[in-house]
């Protein structure tokens, strides 16, 4: 049984942390599990967690009243899901659901967060690595946006 | 002058008729001809116009077979073409991807939407001489689940398949294509790529394959653009110095990357 | 070994051609400019005629003699017979079931003479035959006595006096008499001038003839440095200047439509009203309309500066690439009849001076 600090080592976007700060932050992390079809996380519910996904399958989707859901972004491999819980409201702007049966690690939010403040640090190389996923997302969504195998491809 | 025989198509019949897509549609005609994978042909329906299609099938089958998207009255012409009914085709023309230069390499083949035509036969021809190559890799991005081409060989070559947008009813991936690069498993000091779908997709796709080892030397891509007369005498399919018709359209990436990099070139 | 004529000798060598069979066709005044189109005899050229050329301009005003080939060169090129404005390539009858039958190419068109082509011309030509191989005419020369006020062929190595791919190459002289010193550049040019009786050529006469070459060659109207001229555009994309042309280039198209060598078609299937024949036409079709780029969601080149770029990118450095020489001869057409006046040899000098 490998630890939460093991196995958040093996996400690429957590590469490189030094590992006194891996153990800060295994410390907010539980082993969270998701069968498929199960809801993450529902637009508009605070953002008090956020997720390492394992194996399996997310989907980010969208609601719209007279729309059929849309799915934006799926994650699997390694990725996050969930950046609101970084910044005020610290509200969920999307819906996530497992579209396969998935294992995952959630770090709580508030636990994180406090230990940010407490060691800006450990704050540092956190948003530094938000950040990257973040431009990593930008530049993805972008070129969903361009649609470019649609018409004007 | 030039030869007007250079000009004149020759009859082929339409025997299958497959839509695909909305706007997608699989024709397979006879007689065979013998081309190579990223060939295409000039094709018209009556006297509907010229238009230059990828041969999307099989080398070694007994059809030629195209697939086309109608966005224009040429191409809805086509294929409007029922089964019994005759096309007219010039070529085969062009350069075609490099499948027995790159024996021995892991191939790593990156489509978008209707890209995925002009890479089929080279795929087909990596499957069934599999043990000349290194691993095979088919990683297709599509708009929406409803525009994947060929879904049953895509199961077939156990290609990774990324959409920009989906259902909820969908439960594989949505993303970008590139994704599928930075995660894809194959020996780097030993792959070569082979690109096709639209330009932006393939100028993404190149920084993507490179960041994982792939270099411009070592990826592959077929451009398109406006083309009359498929023989290099017509220049409306100029980039810069190259003529695409006679040229290309597959390119090693690094010899093209100068002149796509410039806008409106 | 250079012999003389004299009018009458080139009356006789017009009719010697259409009794070979050919189709005689050469420079005449028609619509204030000199066009080519069929010669019967010498009181067809423009007699007594000359040019005055430049940017944006052109003009003919009398001369006070009765040269046969005092001018430069008009707005169109032997391009006009080498590759037709509009070609029928073939046409035929549509089927119930979308077959092409009973489909005939057009017959071969006919076997020209072109008389008066400039040394310019000459590479024009050439460089035309290797984009789009075709027929061989006869080719009777004429090398320029004079330039033309936007002629720089001699900074691109094209003239003014021609030294191959022609029958037979003909100077005027003028200022001794007026006569014609001739070289046989070909058997065939030999065997035609043989029998024309003509008279010899004396060192009086090759000295009369080598200074129009001469004075030919020191009258440029313009200039172009050419060299590594391949890398500097190449190099300079994305440079202010194109710009700045942009912002006169009216992208009107006449610099194509009057350059020897700009060849690009267009090529188009038509069907009759009731959908029963279908002829597919080969035209002259031009870099400069905004259609010429055309996919399917847009044009690649929408603004005049890619097109003006593209059009001279082309002609002075990608044709190298594509055809293993220069586009451009330097006989000045796109300067005289550019309604802007844009100066093709002033747009090189401009980057050149500037070159990032």
């Amino acid at each position: 049984m490998q630890t939460i600090a093991e196995l958040t080592a093996e996400s690429h976007d957590f590469a490189g942390l030094d590992a006194r700060y891996l153990e800060l932050i295994s410390g907010c992390g539980s082993t969270a599990h998701f069968r498929a079809g199960e809801r993450l996380f529902r637009t508009g519910d605070a953002a008090e967690r956020f997720y390492l996904v394992r194996h399996g399958r997310v989907a980010l989707e969208l609601y719209a009243a007279s729309h059929q859901p849309l799915t934006i972004q799926t994650l699997q491999d390694g990725e996050i899901a969930g950046f609101s819980w970084l910044f005020e409201p610290y509200q969920w702007m999307f819906d996530a659901r497992a579209v396969a049966d998935t294992s995952a690690i959630a770090f709580d939010a508030v636990c994180l967060r406090g230990k940010c403040d407490a060691d800006h640090e450990l704050g540092y190389q956190l948003m530094r690595r938000f950040a990257g996923i973040a431009l990593g997302r930008l530049q993805a969504t972008r070129l969903q946006l361009l649609d470019v195998y649609g018409r004007a491809g | 002058m030039a030869a007007p025989a250079d000009f004149v198509p020759a009859p082929f019949r339409v025997v299958d008729r497959r839509q695909d897509t909305a706007d997608t549609w699989t024709l397979e005609l006879e007689p065979r001809i013998a081309f190579e994978p990223g060939q295409f042909t000039m094709l018209s329906a009556g006297g509907a116009g010229e238009v230059p299609i990828s041969i999307s099938g099989d080398t070694t089958g007994d059809r030629l077979v195209h697939t086309v998207r109608a966005v224009g009255l040429a191409t809805s012409a086509i294929c409007a073409t029922e089964p019994g009914r005759m096309l007219s085709v010039r070529g085969p023309f062009g350069i075609p991807w490099p499948t027995d230069a790159i024996e021995g390499a892991d191939v790593v083949i990156v489509a978008g939407g209707i890209g995925l035509a002009p890479l089929r036969p080279a795929i087909l021809h990596v499957v069934a001489n599999a043990e000349r190559y290194g691993r095979s890799l088919v990683l297709y991005g599509a708009r929406s689940p409803e525009q994947l081409l060929y879904p049953e060989q895509l199961a077939e070559w156990g290609a990774e398949v990324i959409v920009d947008t989906a259902d909820a009813d969908w439960t594989g991936r949505v993303g970008v294509v590139t994704k599928l690069i930075d995660q894809a498993t194959f020996d780097a000091d030993n792959a070569v790529a082979m690109l096709c779908g639209p330009e932006i997709m393939m100028r993404f796709a190149v920084p993507a394959l490179a960041a994982r080892g792939v270099s411009p030397e070592r990826t592959y891509v077929s451009l398109e653009r406006n083309m009359q007369c498929g023989i290099g005498q017509c220049g409306h399919c100029q980039l810069g110095p190259t003529l695409i018709c006679r040229d290309g359209p597959v390119y090693r990436y690094s010899d093209v990357e100068r002149w796509l990099g410039v806008a409106e070139l | 070994m250079a012999v003389t004529l004299e009018r009458p000798g080139v009356d006789a060598l017009l009719a010697a051609l259409a009794d070979r069979g050919y189709t005689v066709v050469g420079p005449t005044v028609a619509q204030g400019a000199i066009v080519y189109d069929e010669l019967r005899t010498t009181d067809d050229l423009p007699v007594g005629w000359t040019d005055e050329q430049d940017g944006g301009h052109y003009r003919l005003l009398k001369r006070d003699d009765d040269a046969l080939f005092g001018y430069a060169v008009g707005p169109q090129s032997w391009k006009k017979f080498q590759l037709p404005a509009e070609v029928r390539l073939w046409r035929a009858k549509l089927g119930e079931d979308g077959a092409l039958t009973e489909l005939e190419q057009p017959a071969p068109g006919p076997r020209y003479a072109f008389v008066g082509v400039r040394s310019c011309e000459l590479h024009a030509m050439a460089i035309l035959d290797r984009v789009r191989p075709g027929d061989r005419p006869f080719v009777v020369a004429v090398n320029c006595g004079q330039a033309g006020g936007t002629c720089f062929c001699v900074s691109m190595g094209t003239g003014p006096t021609a030294d191959s791919g022609y029958d037979l190459a003909l100077t005027e002289v003028l200022d001794d008499g007026h006569y014609f010193v001739v070289d046989a550049g070909s058997e065939e040019g030999a065997a035609v001038l043989a029998k024309l009786s003509p008279g010899p050529a004396g060192p009086e006469e090759e000295a009369a003839a080598s200074r129009a070459h001469a004075r030919a060659a020191e009258q440029m109207g313009r200039e172009m440095d050419t060299t590594g001229i391949h890398e500097l555009l190449l190099a300079n994309l994305e440079h202010p200047r194109w710009d700045d042309v942009a912002d006169r280039c009216l992208t009107c198209g006449n610099c194509t439509m009057v350059c020897p060598t700009c060849f690009c078609t267009t090529v188009e299937d038509v069907t009759d009203l009731a959908g029963e024949t279908v002829e597919r036409t080969q035209s002259w079709d031009s870099c400069f309309t905004i259609d010429y780029s055309h996919m399917h969601g847009g044009s690649v080149r929408n603004s005049a500066k890619s097109r003006y770029r593209q059009w001279m990118t082309h002609k002075l450095a990608t044709w190298f690439d594509q055809f293993g020489s220069s586009g451009c001869v330097g006989c000045g057409r796109c300067i005289t009849w550019c309604p802007v006046g844009i100066d093709i040899t002033e747009e090189v000098a401009a980057i050149r001076a500037d070159d990032r």
